[in-house]
């Protein structure tokens, strides 16, 4: 990690290779490669799933997969759009691909692919992208800061947004279990494990509180339920009583426990999320609040509408407010 | 392995013809569409759904069937044509041609026509569906085939060189892939759009069977589709058949722009007529 020029005594610099793999903290207790081995699993009952990539099987935890069930496994070479066309004619032949990329090739390359011969034909499609808002360092090429805004907008589609390893493994047999096109937002590498120390079970479309709370109300998805969580404890110390509300499910939305919580009287609510504040989220839920007249003090932490910066992940993460000491300190001054 | 012909079944021609003015009249019924097309395609879809196509029209999900995937959803009207001569879709449904509510939109999608396998519009998209159909088929181990048609415009969009790879390198000899080269795209002539020839040469050296044919030539089209059937390697098969704009009425082939036509109310009949005409021996 040092470099020239660096002073012996400074802090380690980061860069954005020695964080590319692995959004984990250090020490922080990850399981490897949640999603590849539940797909295994649920392989073994399920003879129609097939496995599906386009150059990133190993960047994608299907590799996994591909080892157990080198049969079923359908390498499509580094073209996404043939990727996507070709899991509609699988599916519609029966079978039902997991298809994975990196999001930003699903959500901005393949678009329209996924727009008419998946989602149009509601085919029975599941799309698993990793790398998702960001989770890569390597500038806005790899940073899928859109994808939930996209896969919002896109009728018959589900979307989903896991926050730890044991939440990925029950997304898996839960959508498989669900007839219909999925997106699923993946974590892959040594992912953090979380949420078992939660007693939490994944259930599609349905939100959960993970901690509750009289100060401040916290509804966050994926990576950023973690980041809510440690900010809730750090936010105890100052005697700030912080609840959680996961929402794995981005689409559909669990509007009843939505707003239950966010109607509680005297929480200022936070939606945090990592993807930009356009179109995710944020907006899903204040949409949500506005038509059902709901109106509590209301704030985003969510990534801004621009280019992102290169870099390594923590320092990303500061920067753009999504790190956990950028949520406390955020939700602190909001209190103020 | 082509269909049993019935003695007193209509000839090809018949067929072809009969496509055509189906064509013609949901034509007249929104007094325009991609008129041309369906009138240069007819022969190719005569051959297809009457000659070298597994069906059945009382059941158009039958899962032993060849699926047809119409990549060129604009090709709509001349798929609908072959669909009612096939008796998949009832004749009276020609009168509601691109209406609301109708089963038959401008453009073809699968959620509203039987026998339509996918929904188009977008240029690009049938010869990728048809290698993940065609995986799907041999993981089933089915005897069916993927027929796709597409037009010499789609050749501009990458994807369809994806799928071209692909198909080939899977193997995929269950493809049976028809390029309508009718050299007419939207902002004019293809070959002036994005240069794609030497076609038969790119296909072969892609790693498929190649024929290329007169596609308005019914005893080469036939010839062609047997080739295809026949092939004995391992390689996906492609039919570059080339046709001519407004085959079968002499007035809208000579028409200059004939990517999209439309046609005076008065000029319906003489088209019907040029087309019975064109029967007389």
């Amino acid at each position: 990690m040092k470099s020239a020029g660096s002073t012996p005594s400074a802090k380690p610099r980061l860069t954005t290779s020695a964080m590319i793999a692995s959004i984990a903290a250090e020490g922080q207790r990850t399981k490897p490669a949640p999603f590849g081995h539940a797909l295994v699993e649920l392989a073994r009952s399920r003879e129609d799933v097939v496995g599906m990539t386009a150059d990133l099987g190993k960047y994608t935890d299907l590799h996994i997969f591909a080892q157990a069930f080198p049969d079923r496994y359908y390498q499509m070479g580094m073209a996404e759009q043939l990727l996507f066309a070709a899991a509609s004619g699988l599916a519609a032949e029966g079978f039902m691909p997991f298809a994975t990329t990196y999001a930003v090739f699903a959500s901005r390359r393949a678009y329209d692919f996924i727009h008419q011969t998946i989602a149009e034909e509601d085919r029975n499609v599941k799309i698993a992208c990793a790398l998702p808002g960001l989770t890569s360092g390597y500038g806005p090429s790899h940073q899928a800061a859109e994808d939930l805004a996209l896969f919002r907008a896109m009728p018959n589609m589900t979307v989903i947004d896991p926050c730890d390893a044991h939440e990925i493994e029950q997304v898996v047999p839960a959508i498989a279990a669900h007839r219909g096109p999925v997106y699923m937002r993946l974590l892959r590498g040594q992912v953090p494990l979380v949420l078992d120390e939660y007693n939490y079970r994944f259930e599609l479309g349905k939100a959960a509180l993970l901690r509750d709370g009289g100060d401040v109300l916290i509804i966050s998805s994926g990576i950023m339920t973690m980041r809510a969580l440690e900010a809730a404890q750090a936010l105890s110390d100052d005697r700030i009583d912080a609840a959680v509300l996961h929402v794995p499910t981005i689409k559909p939305l669990d509007t009843e426990a939505i707003l239950r919580e966010a109607g509680k009287p005297g929480r200022l609510v936070v939606v945090a999320e990592n993807h930009t504040v356009i179109g995710g989220l944020g907006e899903a839920v204040a949409t949500l609040l506005m038509r059902a007249g709901v109106h509590p003090a209301f704030r985003q932490i969510g990534l801004p509408d621009e280019f992102l910066a290169a870099g390594a992940l923590p320092t990303l993460h500061d920067r753009y407010g999504i790190s956990t000491a950028e949520v406390k300190r955020q939700i602190k001054e909001w209190l103020r | 392995m082509a269909r049993p012909t019935l003695p007193n079944a209509p000839s090809l021609a018949q067929r072809a013809r009969n496509i055509r003015r189906n064509a013609l009249l949901m034509g007249e019924v929104q007094g325009q569409g991609y008129i041309a097309q369906a009138l240069d395609i007819a022969d190719v879809l005569a051959v297809a759904y009457f000659h070298a196509m597994r069906f059945r029209a009382e059941d158009p999900v039958w899962e032993g069937r060849d699926r047809f995937l119409l990549s060129n959803g604009h090709y709509a009207i001349a798929l609908y044509a072959a669909l009612i001569e096939a008796g998949i879709i009832p004749e009276a449904e020609l009168a509601t041609y691109g209406f609301d509510e109708s089963r038959l939109p401008m453009s073809g999608m699968a959620s509203y026509t039987p026998g339509m396998e996918m929904s188009g519009g977008s240029l690009g998209l049938g010869l990728g569906i048809a290698v993940g159909m065609a995986l799907g088929l041999k993981r089933k181990k089915s005897a069916a085939r993927i027929f796709t048609l597409f037009s010499d415009g789609e050749l501009d969009e990458g994807s369809k060189w994806e799928a071209i790879m692909s198909a080939a390198h899977h193997k995929l000899d269950n493809i049976i892939a028809i390029v309508d080269v009718n050299n007419q795209q939207a902002d004019g002539p293809s070959k002036q759009m994005l240069g794609f020839e030497p076609l038969v040469d790119k296909l072969e050296a892609f790693g498929w069977f190649v024929q290329r044919v007169d596609g308005n030539d019914l005893d080469a089209v036939v010839g062609a589709f047997d080739a295809a059937t026949a092939h004995a390697e391992p390689k996906p098969r492609m039919i570059v058949a080339d046709t001519l704009m407004g085959r079968g009425v002499p007035f809208l082939e000579q028409r200059e722009k004939n990517h999209f036509i439309r046609v005076e109310p008065h000029e319906w009949q003489l088209a019907l007529s040029a087309l019975n005409a064109g029967d007389q021996p």
